[in-house]
């Protein structure tokens, strides 16, 4: 080779080589890659045997469908062995979903899910127009609906008193006020923590410490047995109020934190960039810092939203019914009690947490792709 | 680029040592001004009065305070000591005047501080619409003629990472000029970029000088310095070592701090 080279023609891109590319290149790069790898993926479907075959043959293939008693889900009165019960959840599907809201006003629930359902599709999809707008609608004016048509006692209403709610109702009504509330409760309390003035940081750093250093038991607990002991005469609030009032600061505190974390992986330059424009502090933390922050955090938020929906079940200490509780109280119908009825109840409600937390889960994957402005190439 | 040195055509524009006197408009007075990072002494006494439509290019070795004096011109940098008139406003605590002079005084940074949730227009019209309240219309046109000055108009719908680090700069020079304002100032603007960029983002700044814009530069682009500027400042250990027009500067420069410098960067 000689010393010197002056290249006469650029090379032009070619394809990647056949073994590269497509299943059997996959296979061969990304399973059997070396003795681990191997090794792994056998373990891997090995697992998949072990556990597929029965779980589907207790859901699907040795459920049973249909029936009206518990006798309909007995292996002697059958003589086969029995899998779910499915008849027992929808014998007590209207019980799970609604508690014991009246079976005449029911459809109220039903009313404000639509209503819910129609404001929150448009404002999930990027394409379609009028985001402000919708937003308003489903953050500001849905929860004042929902609860003008969930509690009533208004316009031509009847009330529907709280501890009459139950099942799925209650954990969506907690989940949802534990969201809208606690986001911007925890940016609020994050910007206070970052906060230059410090009588500002001081006391969030107090609130935010007390709050995520309680559990959540007993601030359901205190919020619904100790509270009224401290309020003045008979001041009462509503136990459903004040469970939601103790879940909307519990989780505002542990946002903060998240928030905070999104806050210090915004570079410094940023707050420059903004501050030599003039933008002032709400405006910089508002057009230009929080939407960064945010975005850097959507796995963190995310979890937390999640981690809220699943901890509403704790509500069942402070004698509200959600889902799980609902559920609970099922069993104890003996008309129902079967060796299956737990596993067949369990599985039911089971699989709709998994499916909701999930499809949260794929959106905010699907969010954080869609902000990756460049980032990543 | 050397016959861009010439005087434009635009003579009010291009401040010589005579209009100064005659023009006699103070665009940033830096007075006395200390400054401390905890007990580090970074800005010892200094004082510099830059007149309408000058541009003043300061250098000096790293950690000389060059960049600290200029980040105190709208006090994104705070001190402890002295004052700092812009534009006849002294820069006191209030926040509100504070904003109001950092409106009309731009700013490009060494890493550019593009935002980077934002498209490139959308990094141009925020301030204009947001602060000073122009219709989104109005700000996207005044946007698209700065970006078309800084000659990319093209990448007006891009993000700002999906750019080159030239093309950033020159964006973030952009948004700067959206805001319309009276003073620009350059801290280190070619630091960060690939030799290949320097030049497209030095002849925007040069562009820039010719209009009569006042601006104060930190930079070591000496060839840039040579052409624009009115007057050379040389910082050493947080003081104003030397102030001098850029021929005497460069040919006979007065202080020995001076010749050692020059004779470090120009090989």
């Amino acid at each position: 080779m000689e010393a010197t080279f002056v290249r006469r023609e650029l090379i032009a891109p070619l394809p990647p080589p056949l073994a590269a590319r497509g299943l059997l290149g996959f296979a061969r790069q990304r399973l059997f890659g070396g003795v681990l790898n191997t090794v792994l993926t056998l373990v891997s479907l090995l697992l998949v045997i072990i556990v597929l075959p029965p779980l589907l043959r207790f859901l699907i293939i040795d459920a049973i469908w249909s029936g009206t008693s518990r006798t309909d889900c007995l292996a002697e009165t059958l003589g086969r062995p029995v899998g779910a019960c499915w008849p027992f959840v929808t014998a007590k599907f209207r019980q799970f979903m609604y508690g014991f809201y009246p079976e005449a006003e029911q459809w109220r629930v039903n009313v404000t899910y639509a209503i819910g359902v129609i404001l929150l599709v448009p404002l999930l999809i990027p394409r379609v127009p009028y985001k402000t707008l919708n937003a308003i609608a489903f953050f500001g004016l849905f929860p004042l609906v929902a609860f003008v048509l969930l509690v009533g006692g208004m316009l031509w209403l009847p009330q529907v008193e709280t501890r009459l709610w139950g099942g799925m109702l209650v954990t969506l009504v907690i989940t949802f006020t534990g969201i809208i509330g606690s986001l911007p409760l925890g940016v609020l309390l994050a910007l206070g923590r970052a906060s230059r003035l410090p009588v500002v940081r001081m006391m969030c750093v107090i609130f935010i410490e007390f709050w995520r250093g309680v559990p959540l038991v007993t601030v359901l607990f205190f919020a619904t047995y100790m509270l009224p002991l401290f309020l003045p005469g008979n001041w009462r609030i509503d136990p459903m109020a004040r469970v939601l009032i103790g879940v909307v600061l519990f989780a505002g505190a542990y946002m903060a934190e998240v928030v905070r974390g999104g806050l210090q992986a915004v570079p410094r330059g940023q707050y420059e960039g903004a501050t030599a424009l003039g933008l002032g502090y709400w405006r910089m933390m508002g057009y230009v810092i929080m939407p960064q922050a945010l975005k850097h955090v959507i796995p963190g938020i995310v979890n937390s939203f999640i981690a809220l929906f699943k901890d509403t079940t704790l509500v069942l200490i402070v004698a509200i019914f959600d889902m799980l509780g609902q559920l609970r109280a099922a069993f104890a119908d003996p008309n129902w009690a079967t060796p299956v009825t737990l596993f067949t109840g369990f599985a039911f409600t089971g699989i709709i947490y998994l499916v909701i937390s999930f499809a949260m889960s794929r959106y905010a994957l699907y969010t954080e792709r869609r902000l990756d402005t460049g980032a990543r190439r | 680029m050397a016959d861009n040195a010439k005087p434009v055509t635009d003579g009010a524009s291009r401040a010589t040592p005579e209009m100064r006197t005659t023009a006699n408009e103070v665009a940033v007075e830096i007075m006395n001004l200390n400054k401390w990072f905890g007990t580090f002494h970074v800005l010892r006494d200094v004082s510099l009065k830059v007149m309408r439509g000058e541009r003043i290019v300061v250098c000096g070795p790293s950690g000389s305070g060059k960049s600290t004096v200029l980040r105190c011109v709208n006090r994104i940098e705070d001190w402890q000591q002295g004052r700092v008139i812009v534009d006849g406003v002294e820069l006191t605590l209030d926040l509100k005047t504070i904003d109001e002079v950092r409106r009309e005084v731009g700013m490009v940074f060494q890493q550019f501080n593009l935002f980077p949730h934002l498209t490139v227009l959308e990094n141009c019209t925020l301030a204009p619409t947001r602060v000073r309240h122009m219709p989104r219309r109005a700000a996207e046109e005044l946007a698209r003629h700065y970006l078309a000055r800084v000659r990319i108009p093209e990448q007006a719908d891009k993000y700002p990472l999906q750019l080159s680090g030239g093309q950033q700069q020159r964006v973030a020079i952009a948004r700067a000029l959206c805001m319309q304002p009276k003073i620009m100032l350059f801290d280190e603007p070619t630091s960060a970029l690939d030799p290949e960029m320097v030049k497209e983002v030095l002849d925007t700044m040069v562009g820039l000088a010719m209009d009569g814009m006042t601006m104060l530069v930190v930079s070591h682009e000496m060839g840039f310095a040579r052409q624009v500027a009115s007057r050379m400042v040389l910082m050493d250990a947080g003081q104003i070592v030397e102030i001098n027009e850029p021929k005497t500067f460069f040919e006979h420069p007065q202080h020995e701090r001076t010749k050692l410098f020059l004779s470090q960067i120009l090989h």
